[in-house]
């Protein structure tokens, strides 16, 4: 049942606020705000109770069940479920939730009420395709997260902003289609072999395909989840998208929404189809690699300071594609961290860049120049954001990059090899953005204030946050451990299954990945 | 005492929170203290450990000491432990008092700037790091202090941000270095993948148990490792940041650039010496490169006008003569010089800056001169430093480490006559140049003003360093002059001797009397040179040859001018072309052919009643004309 | 009594449906237009009534009385749009309403 309340708070709130909105600016606000901390208590309590109990005990990877009937006669149902994670991926729901919230108190001036059941809605969705354990489902949150962020983009953006909005909704609803035409062929050939046509994610793992339909099938949702992540061919979407996407958005967008094409590679690509997975894993690699590196040429280009905190979104999560398709598990471990810490100090980037916009009023690193003078308490987040970015020790970023790096090294010397030159490529752009921005001469005088006491206490909380991660990466890496050792035992078997095959063994294994992972008994709560 | 080893890098880390965090709001006198009283306080820890180390049966292995286990999973557990040994022992020692030396100069060398917290916070800082980097007992956490004081020397470099060229000389010194990490960091992947573990000691004792001599394995992993340590130690072919990081503060060229960060590769190296040696031909790529370094920048030293850089680049040349020992697989030799080197590199830079500030920011030489009776007590430092840079031969630290490399670069078995004559040239060049920046600066009339003199918290560090860098070196004498072994014998539990092999020991005095009579003969011909006849000087260098080498040196030898058009500009030029994003093009292309299509479909619609009558008709008759003829 | 042969009918409807079809092409006068139609209608009714006295059917006569009710509301909400389109638009002419154009 606390799985359901995790979707229907935010959503809930969401209307709340809107109605509210009517009339008044002060309420919505409010009304997320508590919306985002309840929710955000709620996940670090689940966080604290499984570290403390089922995950120390049971070392299975499934926390929470919650199964109710949907649309039975087609084999749907609303099927929730939990494991590190989601958890982990739901507690940076909250946490971006909230801090969206405050960055936007004094942005969004139109509108407040809808602003906020549009926030809340597309993080509820969010939230909802990190539970989802049914492939219908998993889609019908897949939709709902675009609808109220396109209209984020569309109503509160900037100059530009019916061009990008457009552009985001049809690249990821391309995505998106692959993907049901993908999940339909799935369920018609599991009901096929089984008899049982079902969308539920546990009984479909243990679908047996022939390589070409597996591999057919794969690229089905690997087309939905590259649009997501970025991987970089299909990425141009994702500059203009967080450019012209007010503050909020774009923390939601870069921290929240493009983690769930990672997720989706880990819950649903690698466990499903492990053995395509593995011999498509080359490609993946190398359009990782691509990633890193193009996205960080790219973003050192740029002299928009918000397209080029973008394109450094497609640098990171680069990282992370490649720790997935290095079949790995170390690699596969840094990812997650990856998307984790590249949630928090990618938002941080963008939350500074919208209290600059407000201030100056552009966006434009040839106007900017000299703001720590003016702004230093701004310009010292903006170096520490800066160095996180670049994945200096010491923060999240590093713990999650060097694990990826050290992880497919050991698949794929060259691979890694040529990605650690993204750290290089990331520092060019990381300091070159410090040098234009802040430092330098002050091109003009500038009567502007510095952070005020609450837009310091979001960038010190994502600060202490991102540190935290980097230093003690411990309670992180506990929790997903148990959620990543399945994906990651079917992983290595079916990566050594391309070269010997011994089918039996893998298909047992693959099954019991389901089976282990179902203790239910009918529908209801099962914890 | 031992088990507060963690103390010795929390404390100066402590000082770096307080102040970063509320130090805007501290009166400056209690920033000084904070700053300068955390890492003494720390300084004094470390010696307190030190004695109780060396008198206690431990100094013959190794300490370890875990705070918390920094992650762990699949086996992969780098912890947060300091290790303590003989080397780390030596390094935090230098890195502690050197440091507190500097940081009790700052005090009132940066009384006048307004960011007087923020600059003890990196400070601060930098000691942290720098201690984490040389306690690290594993890789990973040496990784961190690497970085760590990477990201210390480039805030420091651009410590005065203002002046855009100091900004961005802090990033080229950064990303440089950077470029050296990628491959250390690369190194570190590898040695893992293969030996299955992170900590230093164990991972030596794998490699020499797995890798025989001058296998793939270890040449590729030690010529990884070496990336970094070039980086980091600014030697060929990554030394340009160097000369460029002289814009930041003096005291910040004196601890990070001069003493303690760039010879954080000697450290490295000399603390996988293990694997170093298992590779000849990167030990023999390491001698190479220290030998092709100290002359470069030996040479360069020599054109330059600008006090600092001399400075810099004789640091190059200097770590190059450390290099140079560790390529013959001399390590304590190495080591000897580095600690030696640290007090009289960092005394001359804490002289500049003495002289900088009396005169105003006066940094060219040139506009110097007759210093000597006006700042008498810097001249006498400065002299002294300056005559241990140039190893004046007996009375001077310098003299002796450097006696020692040079002896081992002819006699081991891994040195040659040619790195000899390498480090013999070098040492001319060292002490033609050092003492043309004595005669240029304190001899000669007096071409600027003293506007104020530098007052004890700035003389205490001079004088406390000119005496360690003229007693220092008697620790460690040649067999023909007393043959004291006090430092090599100390370092002996981590570092081996050097194998001299038999019937070169008779050399060893006559090595040393040429080594002697090179600095000296260099001390005249610059007493010649630049305050005699400078003339001689000035002739030879209005000839065309004379300028066109004055011009190369003073370029550092072309290498800035090399990786600009190699490197920086034809990347710079890709990213800006590209600035758009040539693959947006595509789907640009497939919006464009739908607009097309839109245009000329909804050109059918021309709104007309009549036209669309037209339409069904011409349908209709289709339909009906299919339906009776097919 | 000699029956007109249903070939015959057939062909006026035709011609009287041709008509009426070239007319809604040509005329841009809405009324005309409207009138055109009305011949159409008429046309295909005409149709229906040479088919049924060929078979001997009242079903043709059936359909003729439907398609002129049909007809007749069809004047009735034709011309009442043709007055809107007059208020709307000051004009009969058909072409001036192409607002629709792509």
């Amino acid at each position: 049942m606390i799985l359901v309340w995790l979707i229907v708070i935010p959503l809930a709130a969401g209307v709340l606020a809107w109605v509210v909105g009517r009339g008044d600016s002060v309420w919505p606000r409010w009304t997320a705000l508590a919306a985002m901390v309840l929710e955000f208590v709620l996940a670090v309590w689940l966080w604290v109770d499984s570290a403390s109990g089922a995950l120390a005990t049971t070392k299975l990877p499934w926390l929470l069940h919650a199964r109710y009937e949907w649309i039975p006669e087609l084999g749907i149902g609303f099927s929730l479920a939990m494991d590190g994670l989601s958890l982990v991926l739901v507690v940076l729901s909250a946490f971006l939730g909230i801090v969206s919230v405050v960055c936007s108190w004094s942005e969004i001036e139109e509108q407040v009420g809808f602003f906020h059941f549009n926030l809340l809605a597309t993080v509820a969705g969010i939230i909802g395709v990190f539970l989802a354990t049914d492939l219908i489902l998993f889609y019908f949150f897949w939709e709902i997260m675009l609808v109220p962020m396109y209209l984020l983009i569309r109503i509160w953006g900037h100059e530009n902003r019916a061009y990008a909005a457009i552009k985001f909704f049809l690249f990821t609803q391309a995505g998106a289609l692959a993907m049901l035409v993908a999940i339909l062929a799935l369920y018609f050939l599991h009901g096929q072999q089984t008899g049982t046509y079902t969308f539920d994610y546990f009984q479909l793992i243990g679908t047996t395909l022939n390589p070409a339909a597996s591999m057919l099938i794969m690229l089905g949702f690997f087309a939905a989840f590259a649009v997501k992540l970025p991987a970089v061919p299909f990425h141009t979407w994702l500059p203009d998208a967080h450019t012209e996407a007010p503050t909020a958005g774009s923390v939601i967008l870069a921290g929240l929404l493009l983690k769930t094409g990672g997720y989706g590679l880990i819950r649903f690509i690698l466990p499903l189809f492990p053995g395509s997975a593995a011999a498509f894993a080359n490609a993946g690699m190398a359009l990782g690699v691509v990633g890193i590196i193009y996205g960080a040429i790219l973003a050192f280009a740029q002299t928009d300071l918000k397209r080029l905190v973008a394109y450094t979104s497609i640098s990171h999560l680069g990282f992370v594609l490649l720790g997935v398709f290095s079949f790995n598990g170390m690699a596969l471990q840094g990812a997650v961290i990856q998307m984790v810490c590249h949630g928090i100090s990618t938002g941080a980037l963008f939350v500074l860049v919208g209290l600059l916009q407000e201030r100056i009023h552009t966006r434009d690193l040839d106007q900017m120049g000299g703001l720590w003078s003016t702004v230093p308490r701004m310009g010292g987040m903006a170096l520490v954001f800066a160095l996180a970015s670049l994945g200096l020790p010491g923060f999240g970023n590093f713990i999650g990059e060097f694990l990826v790096l050290m992880g497919t090294f050991h698949t794929n010397h060259w691979m890694a090899a040529v990605a650690a030159g993204g750290l290089v490529l990331a520092c060019v752009y990381a300091l070159w953005m410090m040098l234009r921005g802040f430092f330098g001469a002050a091109t003009q005088e500038r009567n502007i204030s510095d952070l005020s006491a609450r837009e310091m206490l979001v960038m010190a909380v994502m600060a202490a946050a991102i540190f935290w991660l980097g230093v003690f990466p411990q309670p992180t890496i506990d929790v997903t451990v148990p959620a990543l050792d399945g994906v990651r035992k079917v992983a290595r078997l079916a990566g050594e299954e391309s070269r010997t095959p011994d089918v039996a063994k893998f298909q047992q294994l693959k099954t019991g990945l389901g089976r282990t992972t179902k203790p239910m008994q009918g529908p209801g709560e099962n914890r | 005492m031992i088990d507060l080893l963690w103390l010795i890098p929390a404390l100066p880390f402590a000082g770096f929170l307080v102040l970063i965090l509320a130090g805007s709001r501290l009166p400056r006198i209690v920033v000084a203290v904070l700053g300068a009283g955390s890492v003494g306080f720390s300084a004094v820890v470390a010696c307190l450990i030190g004695i109780e180390f060396i008198s206690s049966p431990l100094v013959k292995t190794s300490f370890t000491r875990t705070v918390w286990t920094w992650m762990s999973f699949e086996g992969f557990s780098p912890s947060t432990s300091f290790c303590l040994d003989s080397l780390s022992l030596l390094m935090v020692l230098v890195v502690t008092v050197v440091g507190f030396l500097i940081h009790l100069y700052s005090v009132e060398f940066m009384a006048d700037d307004d960011a007087y917290h923020r600059y003890f916070a990196y400070m601060n800082l930098f000691v942290t790091a720098m201690l984490v980097l040389v306690l690290a007992d594993n890789l990973m956490l040496l990784y961190l202090g690497w970085e760590g004081v990477g990201l210390c020397s480039y805030l420091l470099i651009g410590f005065w941000y203002k002046d855009p060229v100091n900004a961005r000389a802090a990033m080229k010194a950064f990303v440089m270095t950077r470029i050296g990490d990628t491959g250390m960091i690369v190194g570190l992947f590898l040695l893992y993948n293969s030996l299955g573990t992170l900590e230093i000691h164990e991972l030596m004792v794998r490699a020499v148990r797995d890798w025989p001599v001058g296998s793939v394995m270890a040449t590729v992993a030690a010529a990884l490792l070496l990336c970094g340590a070039l980086g980091k130690s600014a030697q060929l072919p990554l030394q340009t940041w160097l000369p460029d990081a002289m814009a930041g503060p003096t005291p910040v060229s004196a601890l990070i650039h001069a003493a303690t960060m760039v010879t954080a590769g000697v450290y490295l190296i000399a603390r996988t010496h293990e694997l170093f040696a298992l590779a000849p031909a990167v030990q023999a790529a390491v001698a190479v490169i220290g030998v092709a370094t100290l002359l470069v920048a030996g040479f360069s030293a020599l054109a330059q006008q600008d006090l600092k850089r001399v400075l810099a680049y004789s640091t190059i040349s200097q770590i190059g003569y450390m290099f140079l020992a560790l390529g013959v697989g001399a390590w304590s030799a190495a080591m000897f010089h580095f600690a030696i080197h640290a007090f009289f590199k960092s005394l001359l830079f804490l002289g500049a800056g003495a002289i900088i500030m009396s005169t105003h920011h006066e940094q060219n030489m040139f506009r110097l001169g007759g210093l000597r009776t006006q700042l008498p007590v810097t001249f006498w430092t400065f002299l002294a430093g300056a005559a241990s840079l140039a190893a004046l031969p007996l009375i001077t630290s310098g003299f002796y480490s450097k006696d020692a490399i040079l002896w081992y670069a002819w006699s081991s078995e891994k040195g040659s006559v040619w790195l000899w004559l390498g480090g013999v040239a070098g040492a001319l060049l060292t002490s033609i140049y050092t003492f043309r920046m004595v005669f240029l600066i304190f001899f000669g009339e007096a071409r600027t003003k003293v506007y104020k003199r530098p007052g004890t918290a700035m003389l205490v560090p001079l004088i406390v360093l000119a005496v360690l860098s003229m007693v220092a070196g008697f620790i460690e004498l040649p067999h023909t002059l007393g043959d004291v072994r006090l430092f090599s014998g100390y370092l002996g539990a981590v570092l081996p001797p050097v194998p001299i092999p038999p019937g070169q020991a008779s050399l060893e005095g006559i090595l040393g009397i040429v080594a002697a009579a090179v600095s000296v003969v260099g001390i005249c011909l610059a007493y010649l040179l630049f305050l005699k006849v400078p003339q001689i000087a000035d002739r030879a260098a209005s000839t065309l040859a004379g300028r066109a080498l004055h011009r190369l040196w003073l370029e550092g030898c072309g290498f800035d001018w090399l990786y600009q058009r190699l490197l920086v500009f034809p990347f710079v030029t890709i990213a800006r072309i590209n600035r758009s994003d040539f693959i947006d093009f595509f789907y640009q292309l497939a919006a464009f052919l739908a607009e097309g299509l839109h245009q000329g479909l909804s050109a059918t619609q021309t709104g007309r009643t009549r036209h669309y009558a037209v339409g069904i008709g011409v349908g209709a008759l289709i339909i009906i004309g299919m339906a009776v003829w097919l | 009594m000699a029956s007109v042969p249903m070939e015959h009918g057939l062909l006026l409807a035709g011609i009287l449906f041709g008509l009426g079809f070239l007319g809604v092409l040509v005329r841009r006068n809405i009324v005309f237009m409207l009138m055109c139609v009305e011949i159409m209608l008429n046309a295909a009714a005409l149709a229906f009534v040479a088919a049924g006295s060929r078979w001997a059917q009242p079903d043709g006569q059936v359909m003729f009385i439907f398609i002129l009710t049909v007809a007749a509301a069809e004047v009735a909400v034709g011309l009442a749009l043709v007055l809107q389109f007059y208020r709307g638009f000051r004009t009969v002419d058909m072409d001036a309403a192409d607002r629709m154009r792509g």
